[in-house]
């Protein structure tokens, strides 16, 4: 491969890094800049320093966007991995055994198709139909049935001390289908005689789970984490659609994308927006970095 | 073997202490086959339950695009009166679902392609080229997967602007391309390396081109990782929701479907048209439904095929 190479690698490459550049890497870099000014989209930006940083520290709505992110980080990742944890290992592990074929229990493949459909729609959509299921008159679907019974509507969204709880909800409805195909194809790879091995201890299903399939998932696990970890630092589109005007009731469910959209395209504060923007990417950073060394621990291989 | 297995049983297997010492020893016997009947039995309900409420919602949504607002007022929980098709035509064109939908699936098509051809290009020659600047380039692109997007949107609602692309289909098409380079490139470099040199050697002998082995040699070898990135890609690029918000704000006749359904969300209170919303909510889902239906196995294999590297 001598002949004519650097023509061809640049003329390859050309048109994607151009791209890539204008649009992704020139805008982070410019964000960090404009963090430092008090631009508001008309005059030239001025230089404040950290000025906006400083701000951000006495901002409410960022300290509870914060913490939002923080019973998000917590709240998402548990939730769903446990439930999801429990359905891999009942469709893969959970069925009796025969010849040795480990079998999940009976219609797994129907359960793995269902659960998996909500990954395939798209965020806002989703937001939009559990409006329709959150709804706090006769008209919503859980309300409907509550009030069938004569019992009061449950204000999902707009009690702030549920608000949050809904939306989580809402996240762990739509996830967790994905995390229990991706646990199946992790226990799939975990050899039957181990099990066997396991069962002929005279070990139970709980056992089997505890002390054979956790520990060998745990790399599949780290990988989820790690996800729902990034899902819990966006939360734009579920917050913006579903939740009361944006981040509501009262800043109840606000997230920083929420914040930082808000200041940036209805108040035109483009620097403090761009410096809430750092922040949440030093927040991503540090939870990855967190992350990969809190669960660090001998890969068991087998 | 594990030479644990000949051991004696832990005490998890000895049967249940029923307190009753003259219990027959058979009993014994039965205590895992039970204990895996009660286990099988409490998980079915499990998966049950779940299946429902992935399902209900949605299929409540379906009945209810035929209802009309006092039915869905009333009987929210019965069947329709009858199959009003009426709201699924002014969802369609009045509403401008029809119109949202053509908009996402003119993008969606435009975006996923150029995000493939640029992406496998790049990927290509950064996986099996040595030049200076290489691994640069490639750390450029994989740095992208660690940036979230709302740390750039203010700079590239500018960008965007500055190059006379805001509010037009063909600027949300490009940035749609750029934020999906970085996982295509890290993901089709991977699979890019992996495909044998033989044949690409073979090829050149025979006095192919560089651009020919990789259009009519290289690409189809990597089909099975093009088809995991391009449903990737399509799936994500159809669902964004707060770049098309940004770039597409003041063109109503150009917004993308999620946009548009939020927003007929927020007005159907306003017009009391909450038929026309569930109508318009359906028109949004059953597609998906049935792309998925069809393509569920590459669906599964290309959505998780960013974690399981």
């Amino acid at each position: 491969m001598r002949h004519g190479k650097y023509p061809f690698v640049i003329g390859f490459l050309f048109a994607p890094v151009a791209l890539y550049v204008t649009f992704v890497i020139w805008p982070y870099a410019q964000a960090f800049q404009i963090s430092m000014t008090n631009w508001r989209g008309l005059s030239a930006p001025q230089w404040v320093g950290f000025d906006n940083y400083r701000r951000l520290l006495d901002d409410g709505a960022f300290w509870k966007a914060v913490q939002h992110h923080g019973v998000l980080l917590l709240a998402l990742p548990l939730i769903t991995i446990a439930i999801a944890l429990l359905f891999a290992f009942l469709l893969n592990v959970g069925g009796k055994s025969s010849g040795g074929q480990r079998q999940g229990v009976w219609g797994s493949k129907f359960y793995r198709v269902v659960f998996f459909f909500p990954q395939v729609l798209a965020v806002a959509i989703i937001a939009v139909l559990f409006q329709m299921v959150y709804r706090p008159n006769e008209s919503g679907l859980i309300n409907g049935v509550l009030m069938k019974f004569g019992m009061e509507p449950i204000l999902f969204l707009v009690k702030p001390n549920l608000a949050l709880w809904s939306i989580i909800a809402v996240l762990v409805w739509q996830a967790v289908g994905f995390y229990v195909v991706l646990f199946s194809a992790g226990m799939a790879s975990i050899p039957g005689e181990i099990y066997e091995a396991a069962e002929m201890d005279g070990a139970s299903k709980v056992t089997l789970f505890f002390r054979v399939t956790l520990p060998l998932l745990w790399d599949t696990l780290q990988v989820a984490w790690v996800y729902l970890g990034i899902a819990a630092f966006d939360a734009f589109a579920i917050v913006a659609v579903l939740s009361v005007d944006g981040g509501g009731p009262d800043g109840a469910t606000t997230v920083l994308a929420m914040e930082i959209y808000r200041n940036a395209f209805v108040y035109s504060k483009y620097g403090y927006a761009s410096a809430m923007g750092v922040a949440l990417f030093f927040l991503t950073l540090t939870f990855a970095a967190l992350t990969l060394r809190l669960s660090k621990r001998e890969s068991v291989e087998y | 073997m594990n030479p644990q297995s000949t051991l004696p049983p832990t005490p998890a297997a000895l049967p249940p202490k029923t307190g009753d010492p003259s219990a027959p020893a058979g009993r014994g016997r039965k205590g895992p086959r039970s204990e895996v009947r009660l286990f099988a039995g409490l998980g079915h309900v499990a998966l049950a339950v779940w299946a429902v409420i992935v399902i209900v919602p949605i299929l409540w949504t379906f009945l209810a695009a035929f209802k009309n607002t006092s039915e869905i007022f009333s009987s929210p929980w019965t069947l329709p009166a009858e199959l009003r098709w009426e709201n699924f035509g002014r969802a369609w064109t009045k509403a401008n679902v029809g119109r949202y939908f053509l908009n996402s699936v003119l993008v969606v098509s435009c975006s996923t392609f150029g995000t493939m051809l640029l992406g496998s290009m790049a990927a290509y020659v950064l996986a099996r080229y040595k030049f200076w600047g290489n691994r640069a380039i490639y750390y450029l692109f994989v740095s992208g997967l660690a940036f979230p997007v709302f740390l750039a949107l203010v700079p590239l609602f500018f960008v965007v602007k500055n190059l006379g692309l805001l509010d037009t289909h063909t600027g949300v098409v490009l940035v749609y391309i750029a934020y999906s380079l970085p996982f295509t490139v890290f993901f089709l470099a991977a699979f890019f390396k992996t495909l044998p040199s033989s044949v690409a050697e073979a090829g050149m002998i025979d006095g192919c081109g560089h651009t020919r082995l990789f259009f009519q040699v290289m690409m189809p070898m990597a089909k099975p990782g093009l088809i995991s990135v391009a449903i990737f890609n399509i799936i994500g690029q159809w669902a964004q929701y707060q770049l098309p918000l940004v770039l597409l704000s003041n063109a109503k006749d150009k917004w993308v479907l999620t946009q548009g359904i939020a927003d007929i969300s927020v007005n159907a209170g306003y017009e009391a048209d909450w038929s026309g919303l569930f109508a318009a909510l359906t028109i949004a889902i059953l597609p998906m439904i049935i792309v998925y239906a069809v393509f569920q196995r590459q669906i599964q294999a290309g959505l998780t095929s960013g974690a399981v590297k």
